[in-house]
């Protein structure tokens, strides 16, 4: 079961970045049970699920494609769009919902037009809504492209999403 | 490595130790790392080099060092091994810039503004078990580990004592799940060992998901191979040869030092095949969570880590006798196996000496919300609540009155101040409408509103509901739109007992832990707020948070 058979299908394409996956996929073996770890090791690399990444993770460790799409769309970790350049992560587990950390998500959407889950016409910004990341020592909190920030502020937050998306667009955020 | 090739190498590295006259541990657990840990680690290297005291004293990068709310912290140590007394000293809010500062205070006089008084309820009364080297070891070293005591019990059981006995000891310990049900360990694992299938697995829930918990994130960082050495002897004691780690996927910090952690014990013969030079063989892996509450659920996880969408299934059969691949399978929180090793070196009695009647040992809390002093606090189980918040957590800051502490997450309850006398134990809370779930604590003020909090942990309820009973996946639907309607003060008297006859409803007739106790944190504040319920029947919110579509009476 854990070899790869003769017949295994190529990777949708030979971008470097497969290369990696494969050798990932052939660690854990070709098995079904795998799913989930190739999924993590495809969203790593690429930062979401492209049709073709699952159609090749159902062919390679033999489940169905339904079953794949079914798993894929169960976990909240999984996203089958592309990154966009910055990613808000706000936080509103227990903690930082009772220390006013909705009142982030309000600043956002007045700003930015966006609200949890969504993404900005431009696609530069999108906002994410978590439920605790075990950091509540920093509540209220949100993770910026990666970067933990707290105990912040609504203005605190915007400030910072304003300079980081100037940054890499060479020009000011539309107002909203 | 053989016990007598491990006690010598604990031995070099407790002398390499004791070399130096100083020390510095700087915490370099999430929270203190994201308010730049790094840089100050880097800074007083970088101070302590220039001024060619690199030789005498240490810097270490060490796990969770427990007060979160004042970091970056540094722990001091000074004046080891000069036969002078050594003195303790834990600095807090410290940034790069003070690294020559620090450096400057190594002759015993620290700058008071960065220097916490040693006498801090918040560890003096502490009682550190599971925890007990969190903050005292570098976490990507195996050596560091050695040197606190790490592998011994284990070596001591495959060398001195067979399964059963081991098995002996934890049921002597009295020692009950910390992921929140709070099921004896000993009956656990007794039951795994008789089943006659093979192979067996030895599975760790590291899924942590309760808002509000991160008990299990700073133990995973701070001291890894705790983990892996109480999961060891576990499979040594239930006969099993392969494990699992689930652990959520937020967690990329601890998974890094856990991945690290099991190839550097790999390495040293201390976890895969032949542990300690003997037969016993025990290969861990780990599985990333993928953001599903559901799957910190036991039968949830075991089907997640099969690779399939992480729903529960209906108990019995347990995963003691049909777990993962269909195996009997053992399956604890973190916290239970980083209790282990101490009991099999110290023994089951001496654990079972600790806390209250029907509640051993010690019992690791996140402290967190409306409290001055958040972190982490390891105590005797039974300690009570009033200790907890107002002495360890140093009370509600900004002047505010208390008004509830929240236990167990999404399946918890909201304790009012009346019972802040109360032990906390499994029974005592239980018996108070909550439950210790895995030990989030949230600390609650004036300025929350109960209501609010009940529809906050509908609402998650309701998202993270997997959707395979009706009763869990239409119930939160319906409980969270009755709270609405009591947030926007359109609630009527009726709504009062539709809300209650419901909460019955999803609470008998789902089919796992989710929806069975989705309706406790409603019930536990319909139970001691009930008043709050009705001041919205009127209109009003007391807390002032809702906004409401109506003033005045109804
Ligand atoms: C909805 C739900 C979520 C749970 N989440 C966790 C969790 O995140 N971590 C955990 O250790 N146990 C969790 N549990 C409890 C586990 O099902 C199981 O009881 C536990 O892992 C057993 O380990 P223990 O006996 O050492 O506590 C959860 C239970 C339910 C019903
Ligand atoms: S509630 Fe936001 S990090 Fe825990």
């Amino acid at each position: 079961m854990t070899q790869r058979p003769p017949d295994a299908p190529a990777p949708p394409s030979d971008d470097a970045r497969w290369k990696r996956i494969v050798a990932t996929l052939r660690r854990l073996g070709h098995r079904p049970q795998s799913l989930i770890e190739g999924m993590h090791a495809v969203q790593n690399e690429f930062g979401y699920l492209e049709p073709a990444a699952l159609r090749y993770l159902a062919e390679l460790l033999v489940v169905p494609l339904a079953k794949v799409h079914g798993v894929a769309t169960f976990y909240h970790h999984f996203t089958m769009r592309p990154p966009t350049r910055h990613t808000c992560v706000v936080c509103l587990g227990t903690v930082c919902h009772i220390k006013r950390g909705p009142a982030i998500l309000a600043e956002i959407e007045k700003r930015y037009g966006v609200g949890a889950g969504a993404t900005t016409a431009d696609g530069s910004l999108s906002v994410v809504e978590a439920r605790c990341i075990g950091a509540c020592s920093l509540a209220p909190l949100v993770v910026l492209d990666g970067e933990t920030i707290g105990p912040t502020t609504p203005e605190e937050v915007r400030e910072r999403l304003d300079s980081c998306i100037a940054k890499t667009e060479g020009e000011p955020p539309r107002d909203a | 490595m053989t016990p007598e090739e491990l006690r010598s190498r604990a031995a070099q590295v407790r002398s390499r130790e004791a070399a130096y006259a100083e020390s510095f541990r700087v915490c370099t657990a999430e929270s203190c790392l994201s308010l730049g840990s790094r840089a100050l680690l880097h800074a007083i290297e970088g101070e302590l080099e220039s001024r060619e005291l690199a030789e005498r004293c240490r810097v270490k990068p060490v796990g969770c060092l427990g007060l979160c709310a004042q970091g970056p912290l540094v722990a001091a140590e000074l004046r080891r091994g000069h036969g002078a007394e050594e003195r303790s000293h834990l600095l807090r809010t410290v940034r790069a810039e003070h690294a020559a500062a620090l450096v400057d205070g190594l002759d015993g006089s620290f700058d008071p503004g960065l220097e916490l008084p040693v006498d801090l309820p918040f560890f003096e009364k502490q009682l550190r078990i599971a925890t007990e080297n969190c903050g005292r070891i570098d976490p990507h070293e195996l050596d560091d580990a050695i040197g606190a005591g790490a592998y011994e019990a284990l070596l001591q059981a495959l060398y001195e004592k067979t399964p059963a006995d081991v098995l002996a000891e934890v049921e002597r310990s009295g020692l009950r799940g910390r992921g929140g049900a709070g099921y004896p360990t000993g009956l656990k694992w007794r039951t795994v060992a008789k089943n006659t299938a093979t192979p067996r697995y030895v599975v760790c829930n590291a899924d942590e998901g309760d808002p509000g918990a991160f008990m299990d994130r700073g133990v995973l960082e701070s001291d890894p191979h705790r983990v892996l050495e109480g999961m060891a002897i576990a499979a040594y004691a239930v006969g099993a040869s392969a494990g699992y780690i689930y652990i959520r996927a937020e967690y990329t910090l601890a998974e890094q030092r856990l991945r690290r952690a099991i190839s550097q014990a790999e390495g040293a013969g201390l976890l895969g095949k032949a542990i300690g030079a003997t037969p016993f063989e025990f290969n861990v892996e780990l599985r990333l969570g993928a953001g599903a509450y559901v799957c910190g659920e036991e039968t949830a996880l075991l089907t997640s880590i099969e690779g399939n969408r992480g729903q529960p299934r209906p108990r019995p059969p347990y995963p003691a006798e049909e777990g993962l691949f269909g195996k009997p399978t053992l399956i604890n929180n973190v916290e239970t196996f980083a209790n282990v090793p101490p009991i099999v070196r110290r023994g089951g009695d001496w654990f079972a000496s600790i806390g209250t009647g029907k509640s051993k040992g010690t019992k690791v809390f996140a402290l967190a919300g409306k409290i001055t002093n958040t972190g982490l606090v390891e105590v005797p189980m039974g300690t009570p609540l009033r200790e907890i918040v107002f002495g360890l957590g140093g009370g509600i800051p900004d002047g505010a009155a208390f008004k509830a502490v929240q236990t167990g997450g999404p399946s918890g309850g909201c304790i009012p101040a009346a019972y802040l006398d109360s032990p906390v134990d499994y029974e005592t809370l239980a018996s108070l409408g909550s439950i210790m779930g895995s030990g989030g604590m949230v600390v609650m003020d004036e300025h929350t509103c109960m209501v609010d909090v009940a529809k906050f942990f509908l609402a998650f309820c309701r998202d993270e509901s997997c959707g395979k009973c009706v009763p869990c996946r239409v119930g939160t639907v319906e409980l969270h739109g009755l709270l609405e309607r009591f947030s926007r003060g359109e609630a009527g008297v009726h709504d009062l007992s539709l809300l209650e006859e419901l909460c019955d409803l999803v609470k008998s007739a789902s089919l796992c832990g989710l929806g069975q106790s989705a309706p406790n944190p409603i019930l536990s504040t319909l139970r001691h707020f009930g008043d709050e319920y009705r001041a919205h029947l009127e209109g009003r919110c007391p807390a002032g948070v809702c906004t409401m579509r109506r003033e005045g009476s109804s």
